[in-house]
């Protein structure tokens, strides 16, 4: 099988019986791999599947007993449960459609020949590269009420960001659309140059109007790319802990996250939380199949 | 091209290049004001307006690297001159402290946090990276059956929310001993990493080209020697920018480090935020712990950026 790749030399050549045959060197190098992902990845998600159809707490010694499907029955009724869900919808709409406008718009506004691109796209890549925590730890310090230079720049007096429940959500997801619209940005720029030049060259030749050739060649060509960028972001703020986390503790920003991390280590209830932890996983899954899905249409490009 | 520019369209450059200057300022205004912010004196870190010009010093980087415990009065005029010179900046700067125990300067948490950081970071890097690249290899040159689920397989476990992971791995390593241990974190992110090494190399070898190795081949190599001295070298580009990649994520993450540690192998980006607590925090020290924290990543994003799109990318789209 693996000495097919190799059509240039016969497997009883003298060449190919030298040292380990290529199935054996093949083995070596990617069965390590799949092993150390199964015993920490896959080896973990199965005894929690285990826990979450118990009533086990990780604080007690007492015995888990199996409950059946009663922690997922109890999940799905829990109001508060999906109160949760309906927060990080929410903040993945705000932030993800955020971060598309920013990025997409910053991008158009780059594809064009600007003296220090380069310097300039790099700079503009920084937030993206940073440490989640220490942005929202720092964020915090520009919110802040009444020395917080955001409030100073807009001239907001002393407006509350981040104590006044109903705000609180959307200054999380601006400071994610501040750290992630430089991702959509880079995809989208990545698109952009790729939109060969005689398309637009041919339009104007046929006085075509702007707003006609954004819509007709820039958006179609750019459009797997950027959707791309668009389920990668959703995927990962559907996943956010850190900067909410850390920004605020209020209940309207309790993202799903936030709130299984608190029923597995705060309160302690182990088996409900692996039941929690499977929803949410599956979930995420989904969408990472779309994403790859995608990943692979544009490499075949 | 630019010959049949009309002055409509140069003015709409001009503009454009105006609009990015602004849309670039905007957005590194948050970072320069931590970076300002770690060398200001305490009392003038959260003033009303806020300071802009100041003369800039380093004790917030001194009060960030050692203990001390507050006091009600100024020091003495003798124990101003017993103090050593970067206690004096302390002084200085209007703070009324001495140090805590008796005399001897007495490290933060700090510097611990952060040879924590670099020792998980570094360790699970080498590991992640030496792994996935000999898995890169073994799928870009050899037929592997399903191939394809393989591979999503791979990338799964990279997109596993981490608090998802965390609650097994938890338990598992409560019963063999594992938390708050540096090992147990440099398995979690050498985990991580290694699903986003392999896909990430895999696309680097891929666009190696198959002859080398055989000519090689031909000349009486074996296929590890092919590997070690004709691959390898031919990838270097690519192993160190996923090494990097690998590098930063280790180096920034914070939800398996907050439950899986507490002090001993505690990194730094939990322990930069526990230090607000309670009370008035002094800002211009939590903003140099974190513009030191912040600037390797700076660095490296500087040295990567011909490789951002790639790695941002899983190795999909390239340049």
């Amino acid at each position: 099988m693996a000495t097919a790749v190799l059509t240039t030399l016969d497997p009883r050549s003298r060449a190919a019986s030298r040292g380990m045959s290529d199935i054996a060197i093949r083995n070596l190098f990617i069965i390590p791999t799949i092993v150390f992902l199964i015993v920490f990845n896959i080896f973990p998600l199965l005894y929690s599947l285990g826990y979450s159809f118990t009533d086990f707490r990780a604080s007690s010694s007492a015995p888990a007993n199996f409950v059946g499907l009663q922690n997922y029955r109890d999940l799905l009724a829990d109001p508060f449960i999906w109160n949760n869900f309906t927060i990080t919808a929410k903040y993945v709409i705000v932030s993800v459609v955020g971060q598309v406008v920013v990025g997409f718009g910053v991008a158009l506004l780059l594809n064009r020949d600007i003296p220090f691109k380069g310097l300039l796209t790099t700079l503009l890549l920084l937030p993206m590269m940073l440490s989640m925590a220490v942005v929202g730890l720092f964020w915090k310090l520009l919110y802040d009420p009444s020395f917080g230079i955001i409030n100073y720049a807009f001239g907001l007096g002393t407006f509350e960001w981040l104590s006044n429940p109903d705000m609180a959500l959307y200054a999380v997801a601006l400071t994610d659309i501040w750290m992630w619209s430089p991702f959509v940005m880079l995809l989208s720029l990545a698109g952009l140059s790729a939109v060969p030049k005689h398309l637009y060259e041919a339009a104007a030749i046929d006085r075509a109007g702007s707003l006609y050739t954004f819509f007709r060649i820039t958006l179609p060509l750019v459009a797997p790319i950027l959707m791309i960028a668009i389920i990668f972001r959703t995927m990962e703020a559907f996943k956010t802990f850190d900067l909410a986390y850390i920004l605020t503790s209020q209940p309207t920003t309790e993202v799903i996250s936030i709130r299984l991390y608190k029923m597995a280590f705060q309160e302690w209830q182990t088996g409900m939380s692996c039941a929690l932890a499977y929803i949410v996983l599956i979930m995420v899954l989904a969408i990472t199949n779309i994403y790859v899905k995608y990943l692979n249409k544009v490499k075949e490009r | 091209m630019a010959a049949v520019r009309t002055s409509g369209e140069r003015t709409t450059n001009r503009l454009a290049i105006v609009l990015v200057l602004i849309i670039t300022m905007i957005f590194l205004a948050p970072i320069y004001w931590i970076a300002s912010t770690a060398f200001k004196p305490r009392n003038l870190a959260t003033t009303i307006p806020p300071t802009i010009v100041f003369t800039p010093e380093i004790s917030p980087f001194v009060k960030l690297f050692t203990k001390r415990s507050q006091l009600r009065a100024p020091p003495t005029q003798e124990e101003y001159e017993a103090a050593p010179w970067w206690e004096r900046l302390v002084f200085d700067g209007g703070e009324k402290v001495v140090r805590s125990g008796r005399g001897e300067v007495q490290l933060s948490g700090y510097p611990s946090r952060f040879m924590n950081s670099l020792i998980v970071a570094i360790t699970s890097t080498v590991l992640a990276v030496g792994m996935g690249t000999f898995t890169a290899y073994g799928f870009s040159r050899f037929k592997v059956k399903g191939e394809q689920d393989l591979l999503f397989f791979i990338l799964s476990t990279r997109m596993l929310p981490p608090v998802v992971v965390a609650i097994p791995m938890f338990l598992m390593y409560r019963a063999v001993g594992l938390n708050d241990t540096h090992w147990g974190l440099i398995i979690l992110y050498t985990a991580f990493n290694l699903s986003f090494a392999v896909w990430l190399m895999k696309g680097f070898i891929d666009e190696i080209p198959k002859e080398y190795e055989e000519a090689a081949l031909v000349d009486g190599y074996t296929r590890m020697q092919a590997f070690f001295k004709i691959v390898l070298p031919e990838a270097a580009t690519g192993i160190a920018a996923t090494a990097v990649f690998c590098f930063i994520t280790a180096w920034n993450e914070y939800a398996f480090a907050l439950i899986m540690t507490n002090r001993r192998a505690q990194t730094a980006p939990p322990f930069i935020p526990s230090q607000v607590g309670s009370g008035l925090p002094d800002w211009t020290v939590i903003a140099s712990g974190t513009l030191l924290f912040l600037l390797p990543v700076a660095i490296f994003t500087f040295l990567l950026r011909n490789h951002l799109l790639r790695g941002m990318s899983f190795g999909a789209i390239r340049k």
